[in-house]
């Protein structure tokens, strides 16, 4: 039964899905590639000709490269802190003897469900007071380290490392720290691979806190999208031809990596 | 190499002294301190961005505290009771578990069917479940503001579609249940492909011979569906429904970008402003951090009195 070919229904049924899963895409393409005055009320699915004017007039209209300098400036520290100190403290927990241990990866894990995004009052009262308001430091250092990252490092290295490995290196009278640098960073290395993708897709994506914490000078490309629609909102072919652009970006990592996101997110089930 | 060179070094060392030597005791301080250094930074960062922000909320919600005054006077619990008498915030809360609901429960009966269409033998299978993902990975922001081209009242796409079968226009904004639709219909988009990834490697992980053993009993493969994956997918389907539910219930981007230029008020009537857009807007519009920080305090304990109340279910549904 199992080895059997599906009908073309099943193939059907999943292409509609994933049609309508690309055609948000595509129509924001098709908005922003046409003049704005032919946008009353007829449509087709034929692109125009205006999709680089357009995009010329995003750059004129909001500070765009710098947008996108400052989102890969942001997403980048984030992934490599991240993935660097989920690793560290991953190993710790998975490998290491320490008074404690059992309770604090308790609390770990009791952390993954708190709401810390409610917090953002005083988060903002204390960025205002370092003077890190409206500055790439106020939306990087509160994500430096995520509960999510040391449970999924923990979780693998579990299973990666072979205990006897660490204890061998420490006979041979390797530092706990070079004992993590040589064996442990190594043999995480497919895990923190996909923490690392995951934790850039969310960091790109993330919009309350920038919101709150960054101004329209100095926006990542998150913030910078808002302001492009909340002050051009009849301008739909100029707004839309900003998200196009954002979204390339975006699309290019997938098609890069897609095979490993997918994966990711399968082995995620099984192990959470 | 580095190795084999310090094991002769200690052998040596051990030889020639008789107590511990300096190697061996700042290893042993090594052993016992590291492990906490290791695991520091996350307690560090937690603390003083996550749990101190959240404990001092509750502190800011009992004063009178406006953005820039000098002495913010304390109230006590004047602002929440201010706050169970006000109607945009009970509004809110309706709007936030309406839109939870549109979303949450459509969303897994259409995943479990995409997950076990997924499930068959496919060609290119890596290919298709590419193709589903592709809402996840987009950027939240960008694809709001496409949803809401698409849902705009007047030449929205939605509406043509629907005019052209006869159905006719509805405005998606200004009515409720039209503007909740709208907006559950994006998260829907965004997760619906996710969720079913989830389910699908729960389906795989389900032994074989079960199904060898249905097959021989004449069991057909709908009554396979419904009497031996079903069940069996329990787990995985409450741990998609709090996951969901933690991210729902603080729902913001969708909202705060449906309406072109609509401001933080979740449209002209409040019909779809949820919970953390009216904090939004208290805080950062009305400047009133008092006020907002009751409303964070308040939606901290929905959102943990619902994950925990999950929780209990699932432990009970998993035994």
């Amino acid at each position: 039964m199992t080895t059997r070919r599906p009908s073309f229904v099943i193939y059907g049924l999943l292409g509609a899905f994933v049609l309508g899963s690309a055609f948000p895409f595509y129509w924001s393409y098709l908005v922003a590639s046409r003049d704005n005055s032919v946008l009353t009320g007829d449509f087709t699915l034929i692109p125009g000709g205006n999709f680089f004017s357009n995009a010329m007039r995003v750059f004129d209209t909001i500070p765009f490269w710098k947008a996108l300098g400052n989102s890969f400036l942001v997403s980048g520290t984030v992934t490599l802190s991240v993935v660097l100190l989920s690793t560290l403290a991953g190993f710790a927990f998975a490998k290491l003897r320490f008074r404690g241990r059992g309770v604090l990866f308790l609390f770990v894990v009791a952390t993954l469900a708190v709401p810390t995004q409610l917090g953002i009052i005083p988060l903002y009262m204390a960025m205002a007071e370092f003077g890190w308001a409206g500055e790439m430091e106020a939306v990087i250092v509160p994500n430096l380290v995520t509960a999510f990252g040391v449970f999924w490092m923990r979780q693998y290295l579990l299973d990666a490392i072979p205990d006897e490995l660490v204890e061998a290196a420490r006979m041979d009278g390797c530092s706990l720290w070079r004992t993590f640098w040589h064996v442990a960073l190594p043999a995480a290395r497919p895990a923190a691979a996909m923490l690392g993708v995951f934790t850039f897709m969310q960091s790109w994506n993330d919009f309350l806190w920038p919101l709150v914490v960054l101004n329209a000078d100095n926006p990542t490309l998150q913030v910078a999208l808002e302001k492009l629609q909340s002050g051009y909102y009849v301008d739909y072919s100029l707004v839309l031809a900003g998200t196009t652009l954002a979204t390339i970006p975006v699309l290019i990592v997938f098609l890069v990596l897609g095979r490993q996101i997918v994966a990711g997110v399968m082995q995620g089930a099984v192990k959470g | 190499m580095t190795a084999t060179l310090s094991k002769v070094d200690r052998g040596r060392a051990q030889e020639a002294r008789p107590r511990p030597p300096r190697r061996y005791r700042l290893s042993n301080l090594d052993t016992k301190v590291s492990p906490y250094l290791f695991v520091a930074p996350f307690f560090v960062l937690f603390a003083t961005v996550g749990l101190f922000p959240l404990l001092y909320t509750a502190y800011v919600s009992l004063f009178d505290w406006e953005v820039g005054a000098d002495e913010p006077a304390f109230i006590g619990l004047e602002n929440y009771r201010t706050l169970f008498q006000d109607d945009q915030f009970w509004n809110a809360l309706f709007n936030t578990f309406s839109i939870f609901l549109l979303s949450s429960l459509p969303q897994i009966v259409v995943a479990v069917v995409l997950a076990a269409l997924l499930n068959a033998n496919l060609r290119a299978r890596t290919g298709w479940r590419m193709g589903v993902l592709l809402p996840y990975v987009a950027s939240l922001v960008a694809l709001t503001i496409i949803f809401g081209n698409l849902f705009g009242p007047q030449y929205g796409l939605v509406n043509d579609v629907l005019t052209a079968v006869g159905i006719g226009p509805i405005d998606w904004q200004a009515s409720t249940f039209g503007s909740h639709v709208a907006i559950a219909s994006m998260v829907n988009w965004r997760w619906t492909g996710y969720n079913a990834l989830i389910v699908l490697a729960a389906m795989q992980a389900i032994p074989r011979d079960v199904y060898e053993a249905a097959v021989v009993d004449g069991a057909s493969a709908l009554r396979q569906f419904f009497s031996i994956t079903l069940p069996l997918l329990k787990p995985t389907l409450i741990f998609v429904v709090i996951t969901s539910t933690i991210g729902g219930l603080q729902i913001f981007t969708e909202p705060k970008l449906f309406e072109p230029s609509g401001g933080s008020g979740g449209g002209a009537e409040h019909q779809y402003q949820t919970v953390v857009l009216y904090l939004y807007q208290s805080a950062f519009q009305g400047l009133d951090l008092g006020y907002a920080s009751a409303i964070a305090w308040v939606l901290f304990l929905v959102v943990i009195t619902v994950a925990a109340l999950n929780f209990f279910i699932t432990r009970r549904a998993v035994r």
